[in-house]
C-alpha cells in the first residue's frame, strides 16, 4: 500500500510539471496581457506607464525565460506574485482555498450521501410512484443549468422568503465569534452548497439506482435470497456494497470536476473562493494567479484520484493495487 | 480683457446651504453605509492605480485641492482660495489650516509639491502629461503653493480632484520605491474616512476620521464596500437590503426599471459631469472602404441612437452631437446634422465606394447591454445594405484588438475629464495615432487643420477664445465622421431615499461620502 502511494506521488510530480508547462503556453497564447488590462481599466495610459508595468511584471522577458523563472519558483512552492492584486499568489490562494474546500466539500458529501440514499430508495421498489418521483426530480436537476438554479434559489429563498442570505461568506460587519460565527457561515453556505450539489446528487442517484438494479439480478443475490436472508441485509451487504464501486469511480472523477462548478456558484453567490479568483484572474490575464490556481486544483484532482483508489480497496478487498 | 480670477470658497457653508440639505432637514450622525463595488479594485493607493473602483474607495481616503460642482465650477477642498494671474501662467493656492493626515502628521504645501512634482509625475500617466506645462512649484510658506506654468494651459484649474491630483503624504513616500512601498496596503490621506480592513473577495471597510477638519463631518460611522462579482446578485443584494447604494453600472440595465420601482428607492444620473462618458464606435479609417467619408456618413445616419437610448439604456443619457459630451466645457450642440435617417444613409452608401465588403464589428465585453447594442447596430447597418459580422471577445482580447487596430468598427466609451484638451483631443490628434493603446487616436483620424486648432486652443488663456476655437473643431470633426458617436451615457446611481446626499459633485460617488448622512427615523 505504502509503495503504491509513493509510486503514485512520484508520477504525480511529473504530471503536475507537464500541466504547468502546458497551461503556461496556453495562457500566453491568449490575446492581451495584464498591463493592457490594468491600463484599460484606468481608461488611459501612455507608453511609459505600460512599459513600466510590463517591466515590473517581467513581461518584457522572452517567453522561455518567463517559463523558466516560473518553473524554478513553482518547484520550490513559490507561485509568484499577483500583478493585479499586489500580493504573493500563494498567500492569495491560501486565503481563498478554505472557503472553496468548505463549499465543495459540503456540496460533495451532501450530494454523495443524499444521492446514494435516494438511489437506493428508488431501486428498492422499481416502478413504484416513489421511484418515479425520485427519478423525475433527478432528471430535472441533471438537466437544469447551474446558474439558473443558483439565481432561482437566491430569488425564492433570499428575496421572496427572506430565509437565507443570498450571497457572501458571512454577515459583514456583524463581528460574530465562536459558535455564532459558525452558524452564520453555515447559513450562508446552504444556498451555494445545495446549488452546487444538486447536479452531482442527480448523477449519483441515477448511477446508484441503475447499479443497484443491475447487481440485484446477479446470481449471488439470488443465492442469498434462496438462503432466506433478510431483505434489508441483502440490500445493504450484498447489493449496495457491489453497486457502490462504479459510484466511487465516478465520485473520484467528479471531486475534481466540482471545482469547475464552483467557479460559477462562487461568482453568483459572491463566495470568496479560488474558483472566483481564477475566473477574475483569467479576465484580467493575471498569469501567475491563473497558473497558481491550475497548479493547486490539478494537485487536488491527483490527490482525489489517489484517495479514490485507496477507498476502492477498502470497499472491495478483491481489488489489487499496482502503481 | 483678462482679469485675475479670484474665488473665495467657503465649502462648509455651501454644503450646508445647498437645496438638498435644506429640504431634507438637519443631518444626523451615525449609521453604516453599505455600497456595492465592482470589480474588486487592484489596490487603494490612488497615486499608483487609477481605475474606476480604486477611485471610488480612494475618494473617501484621499483628497485634492479642489472639488467641482455639477457644472464644473471649482470649490475649495484642501485649498481655501486660489488666484490665477492675468497672463494665465501663475496659479497660487492658499491651503486650509489644521489639516492632518490619518497618521496625525500635518498636511502642508510641501506635500502638495511632493505629490504633484515627484510622485504623480513618476506614477500617474495622465498627470505626467498635464505636468509638462508646469515649469516649477514654489512653497513660500506652509500654507501657500504657487504653480509656475511654461505657458497658459486652459484646463489646468480642472485637474485638482482626487482621482487626478491626490495629495500623497511626503513623509511616508519620499525617497522610497513608490510601487513597492508597504504603506500602499494601508493608504493614508487627509480624507473623511480612514482605511480599516480589506477582506479580499468580500469587502473593504473604512471608518470615520474623527480628526477630520470639518466640524461634524463625516456623518456616518463607517462604510462597507461589498465585492459582489455577479450583476444579478448585486441587484439581489440591494433588494434584500444588504447594500444601500448601487453606483452607476452596478446592475444590468434591464434590472434598473425593476429596482427603481422598489419602495424607498431614489435614482439619479447626476455625478458624471466631469467624466462625461461618451460612447462611440471607432472606425478604422485605414481600412477600405471605411476610408471613404461617404461610407462613414452613411453609417452615421443609419444608426438609430434614440432606439438604443430608450430600449437599451432605459431612456437615461443623451444622444451625442459629436466628439464632445454636453457636460464638457466648450461643448457646442449646433454641429452638422448626424441624425437617424436611413433613406439618406442608403443614398450616401449608393454614391460611395462600398461594394458589399463584410465589416467586422467588435462589441464591448461589458455585459448584456453592450452585446445587444452591437446586435442593434448590426441590424441598422444591414438595413441600409451593409454586411456586418460581430466579433466576440473578452476584455483583455478587446484591449489587444483595439490596440493593434485589428477591427473595422469597435464599440468604446471614454472619459473627457471636463475639458476637451484633457479628454477629447487625445482621440483626434494626428500624432497620437500609433498602435499600442486603445484610447489614443485609434481611428487614425488625420487632419492637420484640427490638429493645429487643438494645439492652440489648449494654450489659450481666455475661455472665450477657447470656446470659439472648439466650436470650429467640433464642426470640422463632425463633418469628417472619423467615428460614429452614440450616446452620452447615463449611469444611474440607485440608493435608498433615506441616504441623503450620496451625489454632490461632478464626480458622483467617486468624490467620497463626506456629506452623506442617513435619516434614521
Amino acid at each position: 500500500m505504502v509503495r503504491f502511494i509513493l509510486g503514485r506521488l512520484v508520477k504525480a510530480v511529473f504530471i503536475l510539471l507537464a500541466i504547468l508547462v502546458f497551461n503556461f503556453l496556453l495562457i500566453h497564447a491568449a490575446p492581451g496581457d495584464p498591463a493592457a488590462v490594468m491600463a484599460g481599466e484606468a481608461g488611459a495610459a501612455d507608453e511609459k506607464f505600460l512599459a513600466d508595468l510590463r517591466a515590473r511584471f517581467g513581461l518584457d522577458q522572452p517567453l522561455y525565460v518567463q517559463l523558466w523563472i516560473y518553473i524554478k519558483g513553482a518547484v520550490q512552492l513559490d507561485l509568484g506574485y499577483s500583478f493585479r492584486q499586489q500580493m504573493p499568489v500563494a498567500e492569495l490562494i491560501g486565503d481563498r482555498l478554505p472557503a472553496t474546500l468548505l463549499l465543495t466539500g459540503v456540496a460533495f458529501i451532501l450530494s454523495l450521501v443524499l444521492g446514494v440514499i435516494a438511489g437506493v430508495a428508488a431501486s428498492a421498489r422499481q416502478g413504484s410512484w416513489g421511484d418515479t418521483i425520485i427519478s423525475t426530480l433527478a432528471l430535472l436537476f441533471y438537466a437544469t443549468p447551474l446558474f439558473w438554479v443558483a439565481l432561482m434559489a437566491a430569488l425564492v429563498f433570499s428575496v421572496w422568503l427572506g430565509w437565507l442570505p443570498g450571497f457572501g461568506y458571512s454577515t459583514i460587519g456583524a463581528g460574530y465569534t465562536g459558535m455564532a460565527h459558525v452558524l452564520d457561515v453555515a447559513k450562508h453556505l446552504i444556498l451555494p452548497a445545495s446549488t452546487l450539489g444538486l447536479f452531482f446528487m442527480a448523477i449519483y442517484m441515477r448511477m446508484t439506482r441503475a447499479s443497484m438494479l443491475e447487481v440485484s439480478r446477479l446470481d449471488f443475490v439470488k443465492t442469498a435470497r434462496a438462503k432466506g436472508l433478510k431483505r434489508s441485509v441483502i440490500q445493504r451487504r450484498h447489493i449496495l456494497r457491489n453497486a457502490l464501486l462504479p459510484v466511487i469511480t465516478l465520485a473520484g472523477l467528479q471531486a475534481g470536476q466540482i471545482f469547475g462548478g464552483a467557479i460559477l456558484t462562487e461568482t453568483v453567490f459572491a463566495w470568496p473562493g479560488i474558483g472566483r479568483l481564477m475566473f477574475e484572474a483569467i479576465n484580467q490575464r493575471d498569469y501567475n494567479v491563473i497558473l497558481g490556481v491550475f497548479y493547486i486544483s490539478a494537485a487536488m484532482v491527483l490527490l482525489f484520484n489517489l484517495i479514490t483508489d485507496v477507498v476502492y480497496v477498502i470497499v472491495d478487498p478483491r481489488i489489487r493495487l499496482t502503481a | 480683457m483678462l482679469r485675475p480670477i479670484k474665488f473665495a470658497a467657503a465649502a462648509l457653508a455651501l454644503a450646508l446651504a445647498g437645496p438638498l440639505a435644506a429640504q431634507d432637514g438637519e443631518p444626523q450622525s451615525g449609521g453604516t453605509l453599505n455600497v456595492v463595488i465592482q470589480p474588486e479594485p487592484p489596490g487603494l493607493m490612488i497615486g499608483l492605480i487609477q481605475n474606476g473602483p480604486t477611485q471610488m474607495v480612494a475618494g473617501d481616503i484621499y483628497e485634492s485641492l479642489l472639488r467641482y460642482d455639477h457644472d464644473l465650477t471649482p470649490n475649495g477642498q484642501l485649498a481655501t482660495s486660489w488666484e490665477i494671474s492675468e497672463d494665465g501662467k501663475t496659479y497660487t493656492f492658499k491651503l486650509r489650516e489644521g489639516v492632518k493626515f490619518h497618521d496625525g502628521e500635518d498636511f502642508t504645501s510641501e506635500d502638495v509639491k511632493f505629490s504633484m512634482d515627484v510622485f504623480l509625475r513618476e506614477s500617474h500617466s495622465r498627470m505626467r502629461t498635464y505636468m509638462e506645462h508646469v515649469e516649477s512649484i514654489d512653497t513660500p510658506d506652509d500654507l501657500t503653493v504657487v504653480f509656475n506654468l511654461k505657458q497658459p494651459f486652459g484646463p489646468f484649474i480642472g485637474i485638482f480632484e482626487p482621482g487626478t491630483a491626490p495629495m500623497i503624504p511626503k513623509h511616508i513616500y519620499e525617497g522610497t520605491d513608490f510601487a513597492n512601498n508597504p504603506a500602499n496596503n494601508t493608504p493614508i490621506g487627509t480624507g473623511p474616512f480612514k482605511f480599516d480592513e480589506w477582506s479580499r473577495g468580500s469587502f473593504i471597510h473604512l471608518v470615520k476620521n474623527d480628526d477630520y477638519y470639518m466640524e461634524g463631518k463625516p456623518y456616518v460611522d463607517d462604510i462597507y464596500y461589498h465585492v459582489i462579482p455577479d450583476a444579478a446578485s448585486r441587484a439581489v443584494a440591494y433588494e434584500t437590503g444588504k447594500v444601500d447604494v448601487l453606483p452607476g453600472g452596478s446592475i444590468e440595465n434591464f434590472d434598473v426599471p425593476r429596482v427603481r420601482e422598489m419602495e424607498n428607492t431614489c435614482i439619479t444620473d447626476k455625478g458624471w459631469e466631469y467624466f462625461g462618458p461618451l460612447s462611440w464606435i471607432w472606425i478604422n479609417n485605414d481600412n477600405k472602404p471605411l476610408d471613404d467619408v461617404k461610407v462613414r456618413q452613411a453609417m452615421m445616419h443609419a444608426i438609430d441612437r434614440d432606439f438604443a437610448k430608450d430600449a437599451l439604456w432605459n431612456g437615461l443619457g443623451k444622444v451625442a452631437t459629436g466628439p464632445l459630451s454636453s457636460s464638457t466645457r466648450f461643448w457646442d450642440g449646433d454641429t452638422p446634422d448626424i441624425s437617424y435617417d436611413p433613406e439618406k444613409a442608403k443614398a450616401l452608401l449608393a454614391e460611395s465606394s462600398y461594394g458589399g465588403e463584410t465589416i467586422r464589428l467588435l462589441g464591448l465585453p461589458y455585459g448584456e447591454t453592450w452585446q445587444r447594442w452591437a446586435e442593434a447596430v448590426k441590424q441598422n447597418l444591414t438595413e441600409i445594405g451593409m454586411t456586418v459580422d460581430i466579433v466576440p471577445s473578452d476584455v483583455a482580447g478587446w484591449n489587444q484588438k483595439v490596440s493593434d487596430r485589428d477591427f473595422d468598427l469597435a464599440f468604446t466609451y471614454l472619459y473627457q475629464y471636463g475639458d476637451p484638451a484633457l479628454g477629447v483631443s487625445r482621440t483626434y490628434m494626428g500624432d497620437n495615432a500609433a498602435p499600442g493603446s486603445p484610447w489614443n487616436n485609434v481611428a487614425n483620424y488625420q487632419n492637420a487643420e484640427t490638429d493645429k486648432m487643438f494645439d492652440e486652443a489648449a494654450l489659450m488663456a481666455n475661455p472665450e477664445d477657447r470656446k470659439a476655437a472648439y466650436k470650429k473643431i467640433q464642426d470640422q470633426i463632425v463633418s469628417d465622421v472619423p467615428n460614429l458617436w452614440l450616446l452620452e451615457l447615463g449611469f444611474p446611481t440607485i440608493y435608498r431615499c433615506n441616504i441623503k446626499n450620496p451625489v454632490n459633485t461632478a464626480f458622483g460617488v467617486n468624490d467620497g461620502f463626506r456629506d452623506v448622512w442617513i435619516d434614521q427615523k
